[in-house]
């Protein structure tokens, strides 16, 4: 039961976009299309599951001083792991999401959830807290995504609904995706109070 | 004439925050006052130059020469949060003044993405030497640029009428991006 609080938490209460505002960067500079924003976030939660869970086994192994460089070592790790995986399987992916691949390294939300949750907390819960994130932060971005997708180009994942001449080509480009994001925040903020 | 092509290019074509996303958090962060958005710009000037350099030098003479390239991710984070750590000591001892003026900025820097961002493009983009120190230092310069003209933008933000569900950072994003829309002018002079 406690699990599933841990998990809903991460989706809306805390969510690290919207919420929290945490991990700007990606959000930003990934979500051109739905389906970008979504492998960005994916990938993301693959590191945030793996690095929690691994630094909640270590947390007793790990002396309080140098826990930060670990944590990023730790982090750096599952990093490179998703980027290689991804160039040898998905290059085309890869080659979209560029340069943000290994910049989840300095993503804060992975940072801040090692320390605010994995390093106090057992392995099980870490891995809950992992996805509950992930998913908030992938559920975040493919909505950017999707927004900036549907008003830029009239599709949405790369099927027609509007036609080209519709779409507002801004939103694709970078002015978009800060403008999008803004309306986006104000309207959860408006949510969350009602 | 080349170095002057890579400087107008990253200072306002490809702006670091503005076209290529990277330092947003410090870009929200610390830019509600001009003073501090100056200090933050030259924190990372001074951080960013140093950060290429060393993380070149290791690409070319240890990672290339031994092939451990699949290691760039995880040294090059190590190298930039010890040398952030290492600069924060040395200029405490050295310059009292700068320290003074730059200290509360630097541990922040360690997670600021565009150095990590500066010293792997540097590398893609197969710069020698001189090229990726002229790339990093008008990299800096367009951030510090696009940090000190969102900061004035914000200050007389403060003082105008917005409605509720705005106030914060959704006119702040807006703000940015309307900032974006302007820098775009400048695409296709380079």
């Amino acid at each position: 039961m406690s699990n599933w609080k841990t998990l809903t938490n991460g989706l809306i209460k805390e969510n690290p976009v919207f919420v929290l505002l945490l991990g700007m960067c990606p959000t930003l500079g990934t979500t051109s299309s739905a389906i970008n924003g979504m492998s960005m976030g994916l990938a993301t939660m693959f590191v945030l599951i793996c690095s929690n869970a691994a630094i909640s086994l270590l947390k007793k192994l790990i002396p309080d001083q140098v826990r930060i460089p670990a944590y990023i070592v730790v982090i750096a790790t599952f990093v490179t792991v998703v980027q290689m995986c991804m160039e040898a399987y998905l290059p085309a992916l890869y080659a979209s999401l560029g340069l943000f691949i290994p910049l989840i390294v300095v993503n804060c939300i992975v940072l801040g959830r090692a320390e605010a949750f994995a390093a106090k907390n057992n392995v099980i819960p870490s891995i809950f807290d992992g996805l509950g994130i992930g998913l908030g932060f992938t559920l975040a971005l493919t909505l950017l995504g999707a927004l900036r997708e549907l008003l830029g180009t009239g599709k949405l994942f790369s099927f027609t609904l509007m036609p080209e001449e519709y779409g507002a080509l801004v939103f694709v480009l970078a002015p978009g995706a800060f403008i999008a994001l803004g309306y986006l925040i104000a309207i959860v903020n408006k949510l969350r109070k009602e | 004439m080349e170095y002057i092509l890579i400087f107008i290019a990253a200072v306002f074509v490809n702006n670091v925050v503005l076209a290529q996303f990277l330092g947003i958090c410090p870009f929200l962060g610390v830019s509600k006052k001009v003073n501090t958005a100056a200090g933050m710009g030259a924190a990372v000037t001074f951080v960013l130059t140093i950060a290429t350099i060393v993380t070149f030098l290791i690409q070319k003479y240890i990672l290339d020469v031994y092939g451990l390239g699949y290691m760039q991710t995880i040294s090059f984070i190590l190298v930039i949060a010890s040398l952030v750590q290492l600069v924060e000591i040395i200029l405490k001892k050295v310059s009292p003044a700068l320290y003074q003026a730059l200290g509360v900025f630097l541990p922040l820097i360690t997670t600021n993405c565009c150095i990590l961002g500066v010293a792997i493009l540097v590398i893609q983009k197969d710069y020698n030497l001189l090229e990726a120190i002229v790339y990093s230092v008008s990299t800096a310069i367009g951030f510090a640029l696009a940090l000190i003209i969102f900061a004035g933008i914000r200050e007389q933000l403060e003082m105008t009428h917005i409605p509720k569900g705005m106030k914060g950072t959704p006119i702040a994003l807006i703000t940015a991006g309307l900032l974006a829309m302007a820098f775009m002018g400048f695409s296709g002079i380079v």
